[in-house]
């Protein structure tokens, strides 16, 4: 399918794609626990003059059960406008939505009716496997020359290593793994990239038995989950450099490289550290022709009634952060930071990348505030902001409030429940204020939990643009 | 070689140059990756000579093929690959694939080499290599060794070709780094694949007319 004209929502810049007009759609991961009924992907007005707005709009079950919808992403993006490669005519309409549970990958179809997508090809785990020897899919870019998706597990039941999987552009079949040589690299989990310069990176969170049945207590006081960062020759497919950040530092998750392909910098948040319940974030930058890593945010874990805590967190008497999702607006400006512990959405002006600012704060949830958004005050909230979006012109984000399923259960053991929220942003002096009128939540979900969310045309970590 | 033959050759070549796949935007992305106008302008030779092997390699294959064979035959089996080729293009969905976007000089050339094969930019000058009968040309008619200096005329051909498609870009490239901008893209980037699929199409369908 191709078009006379390229994609409105390719941009070639990232001050082009902030300047585009506002998102009307929102796609959101949406997967049941129980795994009794199909996960969906649910369509969200944001249309701040539809009657419908903040209301579920539209609904599409996935054909089978026990996905686990975790992350997802479109066929294409700006990167189709990168000069090596071009292919400005083919069309952002194809949602990538892989089960991290069940390693099966869906392709929908937002065409014709955006608000009714639907599933027109369904990619099963034996042919992730047979392929490109990977299962647990998870993060999914658009490159130019076809679809990234990276994958925690190895195939047959192996632990791993996890890596990428390269998709066809047109067809979604799995081509096979990317890598021609990945040194040390054994554990995987989010992939990003400075596309223009011929960098990959990797990060590292744990292997199927590590996660699926929860969070290990055992492991994570042995240091054995991840804690290093990868870099990569994007060209030649080999490992260039692994970047410890000290065993302390237990899972560094999303990773959120600068948008403008001129800077060589980007932001990786790290759940918790085990030695005093922190949580970080920490910068990649280039020093001289390596690459290194530089701690910029400390969040400190917040003591607590040990009788309020769920049993893991008990011994400590103290809520961890942790940092589980993080998101850089397109301007590079703004950085959020998730604490899903203490149920607080963090903003920072990171104009020095070295020296972030906080400049705003919203609290909803946490395993012991339970803070009520403010349209339903008398009601408190479980889980707490998780998957962030933000919108490209920077103005509006997004929050979801469930981790992972297995996760979910440990912290909020009396039920993570579902809610989205959007705030609202000063892009001049920064600040966050919740939108009363955008509270998705309850039996709006149907039952099912909210993961990811995906704007359409585009968001702050769904494109990547090769000129500045 | 006739004076309308140079002017179709000059006129695809400068068809070639505004392509963006062929090589002027590649020269902006550096020009802007760098901060600097010299990336840009340093990037257009190696492009440019890329773009030359291409098309020299199949100028010369026809020119001296034709000294050895009929021109019927010739242009019968060159008309019947450019429709299919020209098919191919419009039909399939497949992408050139290139991984890495810093490159050196003598890579660049190389990816401006297989860009342009790809997409058969020599193939297209076909019916303007083949109107030419064979030792028509004046001057060349009274040499006995037909292929050697028939190989020189498709060189000539390519290297008059490649000049236009040099100067396309070169003035495109600035345009857009200098005055236009990026956002131009957006608006003014139609669909040249299939433009370039029926160009194809129709020098090979006027190279099987000829025939």
């Amino acid at each position: 399918m191709t078009r006379w004209t390229p994609d409105p929502t390719f941009h070639p810049s990232p001050r082009d794609a902030a300047n585009a007009p506002p998102e009307k759609l929102a796609y959101v991961a949406a997967f049941d626990r129980g795994a009794r009924r199909p996960d969906a992907i649910v369509v969200l007005d944001t249309d701040p003059d539809s009657a419908d707005y903040g209301q579920v709009v539209g609904w599409t079950d996935l054909p089978h059960r026990g996905d686990e919808l975790h992350h997802f992403g479109w066929n294409a993006c700006s990167s189709a406008l990168c000069p090596t490669a071009p292919h400005p005519h083919v069309e952002r309409r194809y949602l990538i939505v892989p089960g991290l549970r069940s390693s099966r990958i869906n392709v929908l179809d937002t065409r014709p009716d955006p608000r009714q997508p639907r599933v027109v090809k369904v990619i099963g785990p034996e042919e992730l496997a047979k392929r490109a020897g990977y299962s647990r899919p998870h993060t999914v870019h658009c490159g130019p020359d076809g679809i990234y998706l990276s994958a925690l597990g190895g195939a047959d039941g192996a632990e791993g290593p996890g890596g990428i999987a390269i998709l066809d552009h047109t067809t979604f079949e799995v081509r096979g793994a990317w890598e021609a040589d990945r040194g040390p690299q054994f554990l995987a989990y989010d992939v990003w990239w400075h596309l223009t310069q011929d960098v990959l990176v990797t990060s590292e969170w744990g292997t199927p038995s590590m996660i699926e049945d929860g969070i290990v207590g055992e492991l994570l006081l042995a240091r054995r989950y991840g804690h290093a960062i990868h870099f990569w020759d994007l060209a030649t497919r080999r490992h260039v450099q692994r970047v410890d950040l000290g065993d302390q530092y237990q899972m560094p998750l999303e990773l959120r490289p600068a948008h403008d392909p001129r800077r060589s910098h980007g932001f990786v948040g790290v759940v918790i550290n085990v030695e005093d319940l922190s949580a970080s974030v920490w910068l990649w930058h280039r020093d001289g022709d390596r690459w290194a890593v530089t701690k910029v945010i400390e969040i400190p874990a917040e003591p607590a009634d040990p009788a309020r805590l769920p049993e893991l967190l008990k011994p400590f008497g103290a809520v961890p952060p942790l940092v589980t999702d993080i998101d850089l607006s397109v301007d590079d400006r703004f950085l959020y930071v998730s604490c899903w512990g203490t149920g607080e959405l963090r903003q920072y002006d990171v104009s020095d990348p070295f020296h972030p600012v906080q400049t705003g704060s919203v609290r909803l949830g946490g395993i012991v505030a339970r803070t009520p958004h403010p349209a339903a005050p008398d009601q408190p909230l479980s889980g707490g902001p998780q998957m962030v979006e933000v919108s490209r012109d920077g103005r509006r984000v997004y929050v979801s409030n469930s981790l992972y399923g297995a996760w979910d259960d440990q912290f909020y053991p009396d039920g993570v429940g579902a809610w989205l929220a959007k705030l609202d942003v000063d892009p001049q002096a920064g600040g966050l204020t919740a939108d009363l009128r955008f509270f998705p939540h309850g039996e709006q979900f149907r039952g099912l939990r909210v993961h990811q969310t995906r704007l359409q045309g585009g968001d702050a970590s769904s494109d990547s643009y090769c000129f500045p | 070689m006739t004076v309308a033959g140079w002017a179709a050759l000059v006129a695809l070549g400068v068809f070639h140059g505004v392509n963006p796949a062929m090589g002027w935007l590649f020269a902006v992305a550096r020009g802007l990756q760098e901060g600097s106008q010299r990336a840009l302008l340093l990037s257009l030779p190696p492009i440019a000579a890329g773009h030359l092997a291409s098309v020299g390699l199949v100028a010369a294959l026809v020119v001296a093929t034709r000294s050895v064979t009929t021109s019927t035959a010739l242009a019968v089996a060159g008309g019947l690959v450019l429709v299919g080729f020209g098919l191919w293009r419009l039909l399939s969905a497949r992408h050139f694939r290139w991984a890495g976007m810093r490159l050196s000089s003598a890579q660049l050339a190389a990816w401006s080499f297989l860009m342009s094969s790809a997409h058969g930019a020599g193939l297209m000058l076909l019916p303007v290599l083949l109107v030419d009968p064979p030792g028509a040309t004046a001057g060349h008619a009274a040499h006995p060794a037909g292929a050697p200096v028939g190989a020189l005329t498709g060189l000539g051909a390519a290297a008059v070709h490649t000049v236009a498609m040099f100067a396309a870009a070169l003035a495109l490239a600035l345009t857009v780094h200098r005055v236009l901008g990026l956002g131009v893209l957006r608006r003014a980037w139609f669909n040249v694949d299939r433009l370039w699929a029926a160009v194809l199409m129709v020098a090979g369908l006027v190279t099987l007319i000829h025939a």
